[in-house]
Order: structure tokens, then C-alpha cells, then sequence
């Protein structure tokens, strides 16, 4: 009877496996045939959509590359690089005026910081167009770095700011006696030691970034300057029928941040883990 | 994403003297200098009131008026969005997409991914267990532009592996164009989003479930429960509060979807695939109705503040004590 059931458990436990292992295949294999779709020609791509290519043309990279996903690419590394520092700088501050300054209305102004987490984009859509087009910054790198700024602090100063609150205050004592400003004390003392999770708000602000579609097509579209995910539909809609230099500048755009989520696992399994259930 | 209980988390107080009991001069300056202090919040606060509050107010006003597509002219019409909003078909059918989409994401990103999680948390080796939890996060990492770009191939008809695949399996019969049609094209969508979002919510279960101390486990294995009753008696009731903060997260990501929709198929065909987000871009910015592209962004707006108060409410009873 025990040798029955642990033969049970057995199966059970190889069937499991299985599966998962399984989905893991199902799951990774749209990506690994992007992949391979970016170096096929037109003509296999429709021939056997399973086969593997018999000459592997990574010149479509190459023309992907010079039909524009290379200045899309530059301006996303702009925007991300810009937003991203834009955000986490306001956003340590904030945390750290809420959590270890004086400050009046606190409660105020912390509610007032977080209820944005609250908030979808579309519904402020409209007139942030009309906004934006009466300061002329319609079509321009501005719009996107600002956008993305103040719709990334609520989040990011929440995540900051639980880490801060958990930094014992005897370390502002410290440094208070040892004569430190405040701007010091944050700048040498407690910024420091926030270390790991300004590392997570930071990987992932530049996937946000890197990945938004809504603003960057609504307020860039006519523009010169385009990021990824708008050029690459620009790409789609232009070059259409060249399928494989489309696939290329797909796999452009997703392996950077495929290649971040690996090195920095970690930092982003803590940040998301802390953003949705701290 | 939640705002959680930290806002009633009482802010430590800084360091240095308390204002009160001071002489009057002592405490002016101090009050001088507390106000000065808000120059840290003060970028935050700045850029949230005029890039996220102002609009929304704004928003209530422009959903009162009709703009004259030529000579831009606004005049007020009161309710008359509103009405119009009602009265419209696609309105209705976009919202029932949204629906759709939330209803399937509750059932494969909640209730599949908890369980998928669970699955993967019961495995005995941890490099495995890390391995299937990154490889079902690296959808997730890539944009839905991309996403959808794939899915939009897959599904092609001439190049796309689902239909070959059905050919392959012996399945010929159900091959289709699985976007180019209206009782297919939402559910396409909407399947090409559980594969992108399936693994965060996998990895977040399983993060939850890492936090339950392994004793329990233990304590019931000697026991002689098996695996399927640990999972309903123990993991289930410790993660519920995940469960139903991820519920909120998901229903609400599902009524701002735009970005798959707009990719693969802006809205059609023939309005089929309409989800609220497409259909106030195509009213404000195709058809040049901003006043009743506005009243549904007033529609988005209502809908996520009620999920939003609830996951508030969720938020606040949490704190179960292990």
C-alpha cells in the first residue's frame, strides 16, 4: 500500500515536471521564431514556417537597422535613460522629505503622491494634448520625459519610500551630530544605503519606458523623433511586405530588455514583489 | 499597484528638537524652516498637479462640450456626450470587451498563474524552479508592441504558426484567420495577452508563497496530507490576499488595454475587436470628437476608481500573522 501510493506521487511529481517544462517550450518558442524569422528570407518564411533557414541573413538586422530602428533605438535609449533618472531623483526626494524631514502637511501630501498610482493615462489623455500643444512641446522629446516622469513618481516614491521607513533614524542622528546637512545626509548617507531598491525602481522604469506605446505614439507620432514601440508599427506599416527586416527590428527591441531582466533578476523580482503585495 | 497600508504607517519623526515648548522666536524658525523643507516633495507634487490632476478635472469639463472639427470652436452641451455615450453601440461593445478580457485574465493570470505557481514552488530543485520562473517572466519583459507585432503573425493566416500547427496536429479543419474575423479577432487578442502576462503573475505567487514558513508544509506531510489538499488548506488561504490584490491589479490593467488592440488590429474588423481605450482614440484623434472622447475617458476614469477603492479597502483589512 505505501509502495502504491509513493509510486503515485511519483508519477504525479514526473507528470508535473513534465508539464511545466512543457509550457516553459510552448511559452519560449514564439520568441526563439521571431528570432529566427529575422534571419530568414520572404520566400522561406512562407514556405515552411517551422523550418530552420538554410543561410542565416543577418544583414536583415543590418537593413532593419538602417530603415530607421536605429533611430528609434537611440531615442528610446534617450528617452529611457532621461525619464528614468528624472524619476527616481524626484522620487528619493520626495520619499525621503516624507519619511525623515519635517515637513507640513505630510499626510497631505502623501496621499496626494500615492492616490497617482490610481491614475490610467487615457483618462488624462485629452488634455494632455491640448496642453501640450499650447506650450509647444507637442512632438518633442520634452513631452515624453515629463509624461513619463510624473506618471512613474507615485510609484516609484512608494517603493522608495516603504525602504526608507525601514532604515533605522538613528543613522540622521548620527549624521546630524557629526554636522551634516540635510541635503548632505541624504546625498552621502541615506541615498547609499537605499542602494538595492534604487537599483529595482530604476530596471523597472526602464522597462516601462522602454515598452510604452500610448504617449510616445500619441505625442510623438508626427515627429521626427519616435522611440521602439511606435517606430516599429512605422516599420510594419511601411516595409510591410519585407517581413524578416520587421522581424529583425522586433528582436532589436525585445532582446535589451530580456538581456536587463537576466542580469538584474534579482532587483526585479524584489521591486515587483514589494509594488504589489509589500 | 498598491498603495497598501503605508499611508497609515506613521511616518517616523525627524531628528532634531520638537518645535513645541521653545521660545517664540525659536519656533517661528522652525515653522520657516519646515516650510522650507517642502522643497523635497516639491518637484513630485509640482509634476503631479499639473501633468495629472489638472487633466483629469479637465477632462470632466471638455466631456461637456462639442468641438467644431474645422474652426476648433467649442461650445458647451451638457450631458449630451453623455447621452451619445449610451446610445452607442461600439461604447457598449467595447466595454464588453473589456469585460471579456477581464473575465479570461482572472481565470489564466490569477487562479492559472497561482496554480502554475504552486506547481513550480513544489518543485525539489531550486535551479529548476528559478529557471521555469524566468522563462515564464521574459513575455512579460518584452513590449506589447512587440508582443503584439508576433501574435499578429502567428495568427497570420499564410506565414503563422497556429494554423500550420493545427495542420500538423490533424487539426486542418479549425484553421482560420483568427484576426481577420469578428467572432475571433478579441479572443486573439486577448489569448496573446494571458502569454505575456501569465509569468509576473506566476513569479509574484510564487514570491508570496516563499514567504509561507516551510514548517507548515512540513507539519502537514507528517500529517499525511497530500499535496493537493496542502495546496486548497494552507498555500490558498495564506496567498488570498495576493490573489485578490493581483484580481485588481488584472481587472484593472484589462479596462485600460490598449496597446495589443491598437497593434494588432485598431479596433476591428468591423469595430469587433473595440476595447474602451481604441475607441476613445479613434473618436478623439480619427474622428476628431474630443468632447465625447472625453466622456469616455470619464467612463475609464469612474471604472478604475471603484476598482481602485476596493483594492484600497483589500489593502487595509490585510495583515494576516503568520
Amino acid at each position: 500500500m505505501v509502495t502504491r501510493t509513493s509510486v503515485l506521487m511519483l508519477l504525479g511529481r514526473v507528470f508535473v515536471q513534465a508539464f511545466l517544462v512543457a509550457l516553459a517550450i510552448v511559452v519560449i518558442y514564439p520568441l526563439l521564431w521571431m528570432l529566427l524569422n529575422g534571419v530568414k528570407s520572404n520566400s522561406e518564411l512562407f514556405a515552411n514556417p517551422f523550418a530552420l533557414p538554410e543561410t542565416w541573413r543577418w544583414e536583415n538586422y543590418v537593413t532593419a537597422w538602417n530603415r530607421g530602428v536605429g533611430d528609434y533605438l537611440t531615442t528610446s535609449v534617450l528617452v529611457t535613460v532621461a525619464s528614468t533618472v528624472a524619476t527616481v531623483l524626484i522620487s528619493a526626494w520626495a520619499a525621503y522629505g516624507l519619511t525623515r524631514v519635517k515637513i507640513p502637511f505630510n499626510r497631505t501630501i502623501l496621499i496626494l503622491i500615492l492616490a497617482g498610482l490610481m491614475l490610467a493615462p487615457t483618462v488624462a489623455l485629452i488634455p494632455l494634448v491640448k496642453m501640450f500643444q499650447a506650450l509647444g512641446l507637442y512632438n518633442s522629446f520634452w513631452a515624453l520625459l515629463i509624461l513619463y516622469t510624473a506618471f512613474r513618481v507615485p510609484f516609484t516614491t512608494f517603493l522608495i519610500r516603504a525602504y526608507m521607513l525601514d532604515l533605522p533614524l538613528e543613522v540622521d542622528e548620527a549624521a546630524a551630530v557629526d554636522g551634516a546637512s540635510k541635503a548632505r545626509a541624504f546625498w552621502q548617507v541615506i541615498l547609499p544605503m537605499c542602494r538595492p531598491i534604487i537599483i529595482s525602481t530604476i530596471l523597472l522604469n526602464v522597462l516601462f519606458t522602454w515598452n510604452e506605446y500610448l504617449f510616445a505614439m500619441i505625442f510623438t507620432s508626427g515627429g521626427a523623433l519616435q522611440t521602439l514601440p511606435v517606430g516599429l508599427t512605422n516599420l510594419m506599416a511601411k516595409h510591410g511586405t519585407d517581413y524578416p527586416v520587421v522581424f529583425a527590428g522586433m528582436a532589436i527591441a525585445a532582446v535589451p530588455v530580456i538581456v536587463l531582466f537576466f542580469a538584474g533578476q534579482r532587483y526585479f523580482i524584489r521591486g515587483l514583489a514589494d509594488g504589489v503585495g509589500k | 499597484m498598491t498603495v497598501s497600508n503605508a499611508i497609515r504607517r506613521p511616518a517616523p519623526s525627524a531628528s532634531g528638537s520638537d518645535a513645541k515648548g521653545l521660545p517664540k522666536g525659536r519656533q517661528t524658525r522652525s515653522t520657516a524652516r519646515r516650510w522650507r523643507n517642502l522643497v523635497w516633495v516639491l518637484p513630485a507634487v509640482l509634476l503631479l498637479c499639473i501633468f495629472c490632476y489638472l487633466p483629469l478635472v479637465q477632462n470632466l469639463g471638455f466631456s461637456l462640450l462639442k468641438w467644431d472639427i474645422y474652426s476648433g470652436r467649442q461650445t458647451f452641451v451638457g450631458a449630451d456626450n453623455y447621452l451619445k455615450m449610451v446610445n452607442d453601440p461600439i461604447f457598449w461593445k467595447s466595454l464588453l470587451n473589456n469585460t471579456l478580457y477581464a473575465g479570461i485574465s482572472i481565470l489564466f493570470q490569477v487562479f492559472g498563474a497561482l496554480v502554475l505557481a504552486a506547481l513550480v514552488e513544489g518543485l525539489p530543485s531550486p535551479r529548476l524552479r528559478g529557471a521555469l520562473r524566468a522563462i515564464y517572466f521574459v513575455p512579460s519583459a518584452i513590449s506589447l508592441t512587440v508582443a503584439g507585432l508576433l501574435f499578429y503573425f502567428i495568427y497570420e493566416p499564410r506565414m503563422g504558426i497556429l494554423n500550420a500547427a493545427l495542420e500538423t496536429l490533424g487539426l486542418g479543419n479549425f484553421t482560420q484567420a483568427w484576426l481577420g474575423q469578428e467572432n475571433t479577432a478579441i479572443f486573439g487578442i486577448i489569448a496573446m495577452s494571458q502569454w505575456q502576462g501569465f509569468g509576473y503573475c506566476t513569479l509574484l505567487f510564487a514570491v508570496a508563497l516563499q514567504r509561507i514558513p516551510s514548517e507548515l508544509f512540513e507539519a502537514a506531510s507528517i500529517d499525511g496530507v497530500g499535496p493537493v489538499r496542502r495546496f486548497f488548506s494552507i498555500s490558498l488561504p495564506l496567498v488570498r490576499e495576493m490573489s485578490s490584490l493581483m484580481m485588481i491589479v488584472t481587472v484593472s490593467g484589462a479596462f485600460q488595454v490598449f496597446n495589443e488592440v491598437m497593434v494588432m488590429t485598431t479596433g476591428g474588423p468591423n469595430n469587433s475587436s473595440q476595447v474602451l481605450g481604441t475607441w476613445l482614440y479613434r473618436s478623439g484623434f480619427v474622428r476628431n470628437d474630443f468632447g465625447y472622447a472625453a466622456a469616455i475617458a470619464t467612463a475609464v476614469f469612474v471604472i478604475t476608481l471603484v476598482l481602485a477603492v476596493l483594492q484600497l479597502r483589500l489593502a487595509k483589512r490585510r495583515r494576516v500573522e503568520w
